[in-house]
């Protein structure tokens, strides 16, 4: 079963809905013990880096964090993805997972903000378990401020004035700061292979 | 690199989808759902919805109609018409959309733009403005005025003031309708569209006049468009947005290719 996180951050309509047209065992909850029982873990989020508090307060920091050291899979989208990193300059006060290492950053002044359309996945890593089948230069969509530096966990990289982590995977932990929801085919052939994990 | 994004219009009446005013060609009407996932099967980089008759007739966005073009449909969905306070744009993203488009809503209430951001994020709120050159001023294009309900009702105010409260109000993205290119074919206003995509940090969607691919070229280039909406275009003898692209492509802009 795939525990799809409800932590009142944008609507979960959408996710929901690519992983049962998939036809994965997906359900929409916000109970620790669900996630603590789940074989995979979504976390979705779009909006304030702030709203991954409730994460904290509701214990589903604690319960994630257990999942994933016993082994469940775990995909964090945009915010999501996000909130594997220490924390993030949006919310200071809030921290991250910290299940990689580096602080999320708003894009310089001077590029318009938020970057919002279609960009292309490059350097995409070999052993990605994720983006299989993914093309060198894909196109998957994108809408966001903030976004999480470039490391030896990035699967794939994406340039708006510099580049930045479009996917990270390390072993079991995964995330993408695209929208595979809203990526067409691309972003569906990621939702399988999470699914197909 | 980030592609410039075209994105197919649908304007809905009654559930319907209809053809712009000056047009005749009955390919384009249909089912809104149908069209949709036509359009994004045919390449197009996202939907927008448009209710044309909500606001002027008072009627909500048709949920159904939402409902059943969102299912299934896995690009950008916006939908527009007749969402006048957040909880109208609540029930839009519970049927599937991912952005709401407010036009005379927020004109009239611009802490609309406030609530809806903060609920839903910047990412979701698309604000519409129908712009006028305003033709008597030294600088007709600066002097531009916003229009609503449909084009119909000068505000008074500047698009360009305008268009940098919506931002600073949390905005993501500013789709701006040009009422004197509209239904011209001779191409979008791109000295307007120019002019308010460097007074803000957010994306401008254009909207207005194309009829051919060049236009598409000219606007993300001159105009500095983001993207751009595209409706009549597919009337006249282009097939689809992937046929589009390809053209806009040639004329050195880059585009979500293969799509």
């Amino acid at each position: 079963m795939i525990a799809v996180i409800d932590y009142k951050a944008g609507n979960l309509t959408s996710v929901m809905k690519a992983l049962r047209y998939l036809h994965a065992d997906a359900e929409v909850t916000a109970d620790p013990e669900v996630v603590r029982r789940a074989a995979k873990i979504v976390l979705p989020g779009v909006g304030h880096f702030r709203a991954t508090q409730r994460l904290a307060n509701g214990g589903l920091t604690e319960a994630v964090r257990e999942s994933i050291t016993k082994g469940a899979w775990f995909l964090g989208i945009c915010v999501g993805l996000q909130w594997l990193y220490e924390g993030s300059t949006e919310a200071p006060e809030t921290p991250g997972l910290g299940a990689f290492t580096g602080m999320c950053e708003r894009f310089p002044a001077g590029i318009k903000s938020p970057h919002v359309g279609w960009n292309s996945l490059d350097s995409l890593r070999s052993d990605s378990k994720m983006l299989r089948g993914i093309p060198e230069g894909g196109f998957v969509y994108y809408t966001h401020s903030w976004r999480a530096p470039v490391s030896a966990d990035t699967a794939a990289q994406t340039t708006y004035s510099a580049p930045f982590t479009a996917a990270v995977e390390r072993d079991n932990v995964m995330g993408v700061q695209f929208h595979p929801e809203k990526s067409s085919t691309v972003g569906m052939t990621v939702l399988k292979n999470f699914v197909e994990l | 690199m980030l592609t410039k994004r075209i994105i197919a219009c649908l304007d809905v009446r009654d559930g319907r989808v209809v053809k712009g005013i000056q047009f005749v060609d009955i390919i384009d009407a249909g089912d809104p759902a149908e069209l949709a996932h036509r359009h994004a099967a045919g390449g197009a980089d996202e939907i927008v919805l448009l209710d044309i008759t909500a606001t002027h007739e008072g009627r909500g966005t048709l949920i159904d109609t939402v409902q059943r073009t969102a299912r299934e449909l896995f690009i950008p969905f916006t939908v527009g018409g007749g969402i006048r306070t957040a909880d109208d744009a609540a029930a839009v993203f519970d049927a599937g959309a991912d952005k709401v488009s407010i036009n005379s809503a927020a004109i009239a209430r611009p802490e609309l733009i406030d609530e809806i951001g903060q609920s839903f994020g910047a990412q979701a709120v698309i604000v519409a403005i129908d712009a006028r050159r305003t033709a008597n001023a030294t600088d007709p294009v600066g002097e531009a005025e916003v229009y609503v309900s449909g084009g119909r009702k000068p505000t008074g105010r500047k698009v360009v003031e305008w268009a940098r409260e919506a931002e600073q109000r949390g905005a993501g993205e500013i789709l701006l309708t040009s009422m004197d290119a509209d239904g011209t074919r001779n191409g979008f206003d791109c000295e307007l569209t120019a002019l308010v995509s460097e007074a803000v940090q957010i994306p401008v969607i254009a909207s207005g006049g194309a009829g051919n691919a060049q236009h598409f070229a000219d606007v993300f280039g001159r105009g500095r468009a983001d993207a751009a909406l595209a409706a009549s275009i597919f009337h006249f003898g282009i097939t689809d947005s992937r046929a589009l692209k390809a053209e806009i492509q040639r004329a050195g802009v880059a585009m979500r290719l293969p799509c």
